[in-house]
């Protein structure tokens, strides 16, 4: 924000997501949900709904939010704009409200990849106010997006045929993989067999970190405090027991259970072990290629309550954008078309990691090529 | 897993949380069906393989240990449910 001021960006407002970033739908906030703007009984995506339909509704240019899992990629598809989460580090953290630390990002959403490109040169780079933050040099994004190279792209099988997967969204994926092939780049097709693994791994990690870092929300020194409270055990319970909603409460109990001296190795141990065979995996697999493209989302925005009874139901929105969070890797989600009923598709682009200005020069390209 | 009463208990009181005798109930059914489908990474060969446990490359971030300004005391208490003069309050802890 402070980088953005001294650019003199004009900030407008505060946006609606979900609590703690913990949701993919916008329906887990005490300021109530935030509606599509293509549709207004669908879900604008989450967590960082608000950011996006601003976007989407033209209330303003460009807004950040955060991204732990895919929290801008997939609410950036749901309503047709851009969306990116850049590599772990590579934008300060400092006064973001942390859920998961291992995984948490800064997002930018725009209409266009230009406007992304140009904010995300000014705000990452070094911190001295987080010391994650990479001290890598920021290139001027901006001024790198002309591509004219031969691109060599994977996509992943498993995702292409996944049983999840609506129709619609894998006809307009493989329609660009075919066009990028048209014009003469390298489109292959690879394995990524630990793919259903990757949001298991994800959950575990994420929610023991939540439950560490959520343990500061205890009506000491800041936010609610419960009036019922009659010692101090109590005020903490209390506090935290009306203070949280549900999602919240359940990732703190799986947190503390994955953390428990009986079950930690079995769970945490083990899906951090799993997190270093899938960051491996990607970092090879972009080695050998310079994008891997997937759908954003497996399904185009869903309805309101339409998961909302079933935890894992939800979890599974974020099939597609969690292996990118699980790797540090950059990825950035874009327009691909819209379905039969007229509701936005996203397109998602992974490279290596730092190397959003090759992923921002091929993201505009895409664009152009597909309009 | 089967996740039993004792078990939710036990977390609630980690978690310093509390639920009533349904959210019991719901956490309980949550909680195993969730944990059930984690398990799954038990069919993944890790034999061998080093946990991942930072995601950031930096390494080693020191600083001068030089004198610097300190978050002002007024500052500090702003956000404060409750508070004196100087301290935040909290109810009685000794008796």
């Amino acid at each position: 924000m402070e980088r953005l001021l001294q650019e003199d960006a004009i900030i407008i407002g505060r946006l609606n997501c979900d609590e703690f970033g913990m949701g993919s739908s916008n329906e887990n906030s005490v300021h109530g949900k935030v509606l599509n703007a293509a549709d207004e009984s669908r879900v604008p995506g989450g967590s960082s709904g608000g950011s996006a339909v601003a976007v989407q509704a033209n209330l303003c240019t460009v807004s950040l939010g955060t991204d732990t899992g895919g929290s801008v990629r997939q609410p950036a598809a749901f309503t047709g704009i851009v969306g990116i989460k850049p590599t772990y580090s590579r934008v300060s953290r400092w006064g973001l409200i942390a859920y998961a630390s291992s995984f948490d990002t800064i997002g930018i959403f725009s209409r266009e990849v230009s406007d992304n490109a140009l904010v995300m040169e000014i705000i990452a780079g070094h911190d001295k106010q987080d010391s994650t933050a990479s001290r890598k040099m920021v290139p001027a994004y901006s001024t790198l997006l002309h591509f004219e190279k031969r691109a060599r792209v994977a996509y992943l099988k498993e995702s292409i045929d996944s049983p999840a997967l609506q129709p619609e969204i894998k006809e307009n994926t493989l329609q660009v993989l075919e066009k990028l092939k048209a014009e003469g780049h390298t489109v292959e097709e690879v394995q990524f067999p630990l793919l259903k693994y990757v949001l298991p791994t994800y959950y575990i990690l994420t929610t023991a970190e939540a439950s560490s870092n959520l343990s500061r929300f205890d009506g000491v020194k800041y936010g609610y405090r419960s009036p019922h409270a009659h010692n101090l055990e109590s005020m903490y319970k209390l506090t935290r027991s009306e203070g949280f909603g549900e999602e919240v409460k359940r990732r703190i109990m799986l947190g503390t259970f994955v953390l428990s001296a009986s079950y930690y190795d079995a769970y945490f141990t083990k899906a951090q072990k799993v997190r270093k065979l899938i960051r491996d995996f990607t970092e090879d697999l972009l080695n050998k290629y310079d994008y891997i493209v997937l759908p954003t989302t497996p399904s185009t925005a869903f309805k309101f309550g339409e998961h909302s009874g079933d935890p894992v139901a939800m979890y599974l929105e974020d099939l597609f954008t969690v292996p990118a969070s699980v790797s540090g890797v950059p990825a950035i989600s874009i327009p691909n078309g819209k379905d039969a009923q007229g509701l936005p598709i996203g397109l998602q682009i992974m490279a290596n990691a730092f190397k959003e200005a090759e992923l921002y020069a091929f993201a505009a390209y895409v664009l152009k090529l597909n309009p | 897993m089967k996740i039993d009463n004792s078990t939710i208990q036990k977390l609630a009181h980690l978690s310093r949380l509390e639920f009533d005798a349904q959210g019991v109930e719901k956490m309980k059914a949550d909680l195993s069906q969730i944990l059930d489908w984690m398990e799954q990474l038990n069919e993944v060969d890790t034999e061998g393989v080093e946990p991942l446990t930072t995601m950031s490359t930096e390494v080693n971030v020191l600083r001068e240990d030089v004198l610097g300004e300190h978050l002002p005391h007024e500052d500090g208490l702003k956000n404060a449910p409750q508070r004196d003069s100087d301290y935040f309050r909290v109810p009685k802890v000794l008796e």
